[in-house]
């Protein structure tokens, strides 16, 4: 701790002052009577911008945005009660995807505490399931402590979401400060089992059809370099969740794209024969393995996470390696042998030709897999991706050349309708410099649409693209194939005008079915700067192909 | 206690886990909602500080099942869980209560 002059500041002062010896340049929240000491006291800072969310949702999802485009821990704030809770499943989606986290709520005063005191609820136990750790804060001096702590734990290990929750009493409490703490920052991780390392190696030099598996922790742990020289060196072909695209570019020769449930059938067919398995930061997701006990059945397996409670939790692995796995890749990657593995490799060429992901339409704008690269075509691979959930999501993850890590945000593990306007908004103000389009369904993007106004009044680089086609197009698909087509709640009978919609919230708009030429209007569209809902209507009845039924097998895909 | 009948579950293995934590508010909350939500019972808790009080031990009875160890690596993770310590069921802690509950 570093001497400084003694100040009297409140607990609201202190925790902004924390703030901004963070390094937090921009937050987003809603206020409310339990936080406003803190809010008065933000009104004083010149260093802090906040963004005014129009629902603590949405907050949550642009302190997510800003968090998964920069792997740094980002913040938002709520009042109590209603406003705690409207934060609850941005958390939760926070704890699914390890995205580091620090939501900050306000609480009634201590003294009224379990007096069901107005806009009292619970926060702390509410929240105990979806954060990494909470903390209900007892006296202005604890804020000393608990803030850096959160960014501590919030970007350590395994990155996730913290919550504090300050009453207002301990908001208001004057306290003498006369030194500061250090910011908090990720702890160190331990090194690596040497021994492991060199059983892995041992493994991978041996196998004969080995394939390298990688998940999001590969994108947390910033080792997507040497992931991908992992398996150049190696000769491995590489598959990836959903959390891990972009990891390595998807037109690599050595990808396979995505995995599991919506992978193309070469993917998982290659999987179904490999001897040997290298997970990397993946979790074995039920999405992800399909039917667990059928996935790449004669396959050794080597696990490598930062969480050691991963290791064994779905699939026992030969050799399970705790640790940050970028280090585990740099000390692994010398020790593995450099092999051209001719065979497997042409064998997995002659999969890839013989059964490759299915894109019909993907010249034509007018459709779903066309328009995805459509703009894919406008676009370098400096833009970021967001989507909301559902078909298009899943469309995007099959088509768009995805080459970046991070630059693809999307609600893996929780699946939340709603993600992807607030998270595009908050990755748009993280990096000013991008442009941040948003993929996003009729029904998901009026689950945040509130956000709209958010955007505008940012003047933030959004370009939300709009795939309307007048359903929950993911339930649709569902009952057409798995409920005799008894279509029920998802075809919409009543819909917005949303061309109108977004333009009374402040946005620019295209209608692309009503574009005599789509792609210029693309073009024009993605290379202005500004926010921008671009419309395209898509067939109802288009499927997200091949599909794994729930709890099948990978190798039994319907369809593509 | 889910289906099983007290004679059965009077059956099931029993494991003892010994656990270091921090002793504030809320502690308790996180430990055993490690449990609840997985509908994992927990049969017997006890809990004590320990020296100068900044510490406790809590002490549970639960049944041996698959998901012991993943419970283990889980409680392990938690912020204010110091260390956890897994015993046979032979463990004397719950048999010397018992007494109090005849
Ligand atoms: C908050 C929330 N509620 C419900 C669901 C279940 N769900 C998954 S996809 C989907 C439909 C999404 O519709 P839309 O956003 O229009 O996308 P589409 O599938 O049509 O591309 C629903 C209801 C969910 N994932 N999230």
């Amino acid at each position: 701790m570093a001497m400084q002059t003694t100040e009297t500041l409140t607990g609201a002062q202190i925790v902004v002052r924390l703030l901004e010896r963070q390094g937090v340049r921009t937050l987003s929240g809603i206020p409310g009577g339990a936080i406003l000491p803190i809010y008065d006291a933000l009104s004083q800072s010149t260093l802090i911008h906040h963004v005014l969310a129009r629902h603590e949702q949405g907050a949550g999802f642009i302190a997510q945005g800003m968090a998964r485009a920069t792997g740094l821990p980002a913040v938002c704030l709520a009042s109590s009660g209603p406003g705690a809770t409207n934060l609850l499943t941005a958390i939760a989606d926070a704890k699914l995807d390890s995205i580091p986290l620090v939501a900050i709520t306000g609480q009634v005063p201590k003294a009224m505490i379990g007096t069901d005191a107005f806009q009292e609820v619970d926060t702390y136990g509410l929240t105990i399931p979806i954060t990494k750790h909470n903390f209900l804060v007892n006296s202005a001096d604890d804020l000393l402590e608990v803030i850096p702590r959160a960014f501590r734990l919030a970007a350590s290990g395994r990155p996730g979401p913290v919550l504090v929750d300050i009453p207002k009493d301990v908001q208001n409490q004057s306290i003498e400060v006369s030194e500061w703490p250090q910011p908090g920052v990720a702890d160190p991780m331990p090194a690596p089992d040497a021994e492991l390392i060199a059983r892995a190696a041992a493994m991978i030099n041996e196998a004969e059809r080995p394939m390298l598996y990688l998940g999001g922790g590969v994108v947390h742990s910033g080792a997507s370099e040497l992931a991908v020289a992992l398996a150049e060196k190696a000769g491995l072909p590489t598959v990836m969740t959903l959390m891990a695209l972009g990891a390595m570019p998807v037109d690599h020769a050595l990808s396979l794209g995505m995995l599991g449930m919506h992978g193309a059938r070469c993917t998982n067919f290659a999987l179904d024969e490999c001897d040997l398995l290298i997970a990397v930061g993946a979790r074995f997701d039920d999405r992800a393995t399909g039917k667990v006990a059928a996935f790449c059945p004669q396959a050794k397996i080597i696990h490598i996470d930062i969480d050691p409670a991963e290791l064994g939790k779905i699939k026992a692995a030969h050799v399970g390696i705790a640790g940050d796995v970028k280090a585990v890749l740099k000390m692994l990657s010398p020790e593995v042998d450099a092999q051209l593995r001719k065979r497997w490799l042409s064998h997995v060429a002659s999969l890839k030709a013989a059964h490759p992901l299915r894109m019909p339409g993907i010249d034509d704008p007018r459709t779903h897999y066309g328009l995805i690269r459509a703009v894919a075509d406008c676009l370098d691979d400096e833009a970021t991706i967001a989507t909301d959930v559902g078909q298009h999501q899943m469309w995007v993850a099959q088509a768009y050349p995805l080459r970046r890590p991070r630059q693809w945000l999307t609600s893996g593990g929780l699946g939340t309708m709603g993600f992807g306007l607030p998270a595009a908004i908050g990755a748009a103000l993280a990096e000013p410099e991008r442009t941040v389009v948003c993929f996003t369904g009729d029904g998901s993007i009026l689950m945040n649409v509130q956000e709209f106004v958010t955007a505008a009044e940012e003047g933030v680089n959004v370009k939300v693209i709009l795939m309307n086609n007048a359903s929950l197009g993911l339930v649709f698909q569902q009952q057409t194939m798995f409920y005799g087509e008894r279509i029920f709640a998802s075809k919409f009978k009543g819909q917005p005008d949303f061309i109108k919609v977004a333009e009374g919230f402040g946005f620019a708009t295209v209608d692309l079915d009503k574009e005599s030429d789509p792609r210029a209007a693309l073009a024009a569209a993605l290379s202005s700067h500004g926010p921008t809902l671009i419309h395209a209507s898509i067939d109802m009845r288009e499927q997200v192909l091949p599909m794994v039924a729930p709890g099948a097998a990978n190798k039994d895909m319907i369809g593509g | 206690m889910n289906a099983i009948s007290q004679a059965e579950n009077k059956a099931l293995a029993r494991a003892v886990l010994e656990l270091d934590v921090n002793n504030h508010a809320g502690v308790m909350s996180h430990v055993v909602s490690m449990f609840s939500r997985r509908a994992y019972n927990v049969e017997g808790i006890l809990c004590m500080p320990v020296g100068n009080g900044s510490t406790s031990r809590v002490w549970l009875m639960v049944n041996e099942d698959g998901r012991l160890e993943q419970m283990v690596k889980q409680l392990e993770k938690l912020e204010d869980v110091l260390a956890v310590r897994r015993h046979g069921a032979e463990h004397e802690v719950f048999e010397r209560l018992a007494e109090f509950f005849r």
